[in-house]
């Protein structure tokens, strides 16, 4: 058992990635995320990691370079946050369909315009769909964890698919935590390097990325898909080995407090404290709320989920992006179709909060508990009008 | 490739469609989407060789000794063997089928 020390939580996730024995960095700074590239750079720089750390003039690039990297068999590694990942959208599909094990930090940021660098999540929701599994991280121990486990799921030969480590800009990305990082020893004999099926070599030439005639790219796609909804298999062993390992458990779908009561807060990533917190202040009330907190979001656990709101009668789905137009947010969206198709009588409301860097107190949260929103409009909880 | 392409279940496909085998594009006709084709009128032609040069599918080919013509089974019929050929010795014609 290791120690905890103060950290920055970006700083740890560069540990984290060092620790990985990551082979290739190719990544353009971008704030939040800046802290993990830059300190991977004096990692490298400093020769305390045997690693090619590839400048690149955009993420785009960065993408394209972590395609390339992946390809040739090398573990990689980049990091990113909002306009960056949108600038790497079209990449994302390829290193998916490509099947590459690429890891990214993906530091939540919010979209401009208006020009925001603070946290949110209307940057991954953008890109939800992009084929890569995606894990939400509460704490700055959990993104160490995850980005650790991150790699290992990737590259398992069931999976061979990018993995996107999602974690608030700000409110985690730059706070100091005490983290446990664990031993080189530990992660090693956790983490086996990689050995990829295919690779770019000469002595073996192969051809990646042919292009996908009608007659066959559904089924390209196909098995695509059943890869990505079969991962989840990998994600719990994962899961689990690494609880049994570094003695810290986690679990693709998370409760807290539900078995006392039929009412539950939906949420990902670092918000999930601050409900966590209002639930606790609840409960010294007398009033009983709980959390039900997606770890694993693509491919959405399902099978979890629908286990974990059996008996609810609400559920309140906390969103920090807009739908953009669409019906109600993405992840009520999800959900009220998942609710609707295993005939659950639960009342669902669907609550926007957290945009832009705006800080949600528990109070808001009690609120949403006592004096329940719902209809066919989404609530903006904060909003000034 | 071991069959057709529309003989290929999902769970049949390497990973990420790789392909192993090289060299396979060949067993590929990729000309028949062309709407026009290349017809060669050898008494034009002065064999300077600019259709061949031109051709961004090399569907174009030298006959050992004599004159050029054009491999139909990779020709798209974008005409540029034509436009390029300054004597005139190719014709772009509608082609039925």
């Amino acid at each position: 058992m290791t120690t905890k020390k103060g950290i920055e939580v970006s700083i740890a996730i560069a540990d984290a990635a060092k620790l990985a024995r990551v082979e290739v960095i190719a990544a353009y700074p971008i704030t939040p995320q800046t802290h993990i590239v830059e300190h991977l750079s004096e990692i490298v720089a400093n020769g305390e990691l045997e690693a090619q750390y590839i400048n690149v003039e955009s993420e785009h690039s960065a993408m394209s370079a972590c395609c390339g990297a992946s390809a040739t068999g090398a573990r990689t590694f980049t990091s990113t946050s909002a306009q960056g990942l949108e600038l790497m959208h079209e990449i994302l599909f390829i290193a998916s369909g490509l099947r590459l094990p690429i890891v990214m930090a993906t530091v939540n940021r919010a979209l401009s315009s208006p020009l925001s660098i603070w946290g949110d999540q209307s940057d991954v929701m953008a890109a939800r769909d992009s084929g890569w599994i995606m894990l939400f991280c509460e704490n700055g121990q959990e993104a160490v964890d995850t980005t650790i486990m991150a790699f290992k799921i990737a590259e398992d030969r069931r999976v061979l698919l990018p993995i996107m480590v999602n974690l608030d800009g700000f409110s985690l990305s730059h706070v100091i935590e005490p983290i446990s990082l664990p031993s080189q020893e530990d992660v090693d004999a956790f983490l086996p390097p990689y050995t990829p099926v295919y690779t770019l070599h000469p002595d073996k030439p192969v051809t990646m990325g042919a292009y996908g005639m009608p007659e066959i790219y559904t089924e390209a796609k196909f098995a695509q898909e059943t890869a990505l909804q079969n991962s989840k298999v990998v994600v719990d062993e994962v899961l689990d080995e690494f609880g049994k390992r570094f003695g810290r458990s986690y679990n693709a779908v998370e409760m807290y407090n539900c078995d006392e009561t039929d009412f539950a807060f939906i949420a990902l990533g670092s918000i999930c404290e601050n409900i966590k917190t209002a639930i606790d202040d609840l409960k010294s009330q007398g009033k009983e709320a709980g959390l039900v907190q997606l770890r694993l979001f693509r491919p959405f656990p399902k099978d979890d989920f629908l286990r974990a709101i059996e008996g609810k009668k609400r559920l309140a789905v906390i969103e920090r992006a807009m739908p953009g137009g669409a019906a109600y947010g993405p992840l009520f969206n999800e959900i009220a179709a998942l609710v609707h198709t295993n005939s659950f009588n639960i009342t669902l409301e669907n609550y926007i909060c957290g945009l832009g860097g705006r800080d949600v107190q528990p109070d808001e949260f009690m609120n949403v508990f006592t004096s329940p929103q719902m209809g066919k409009n989404i609530t903006v909880l904060g909003v000034r009008g | 490739m071991a069959k057709p392409m529309d003989q290929y279940k999902w769970h049949e496909l390497s990973i990420g469609c790789v392909i192993e085998e090289v060299g396979n594009a060949r067993e590929y006709k990729t000309g028949d989407w062309r709407s026009q084709k290349p017809v060669h009128d050898n008494t034009k032609c002065t064999r300077c060789s600019l259709c061949w040069l031109f051709c961004p599918d090399s569907a174009v080919y030298e006959i050992e000794g004599e004159y050029f013509d054009t491999n139909l089974d990779y020709c798209k019929g974008c005409g540029i063997c034509a436009k390029e050929c300054k004597p005139g010795a190719i014709t772009m014609v509608e082609e039925e089928r």
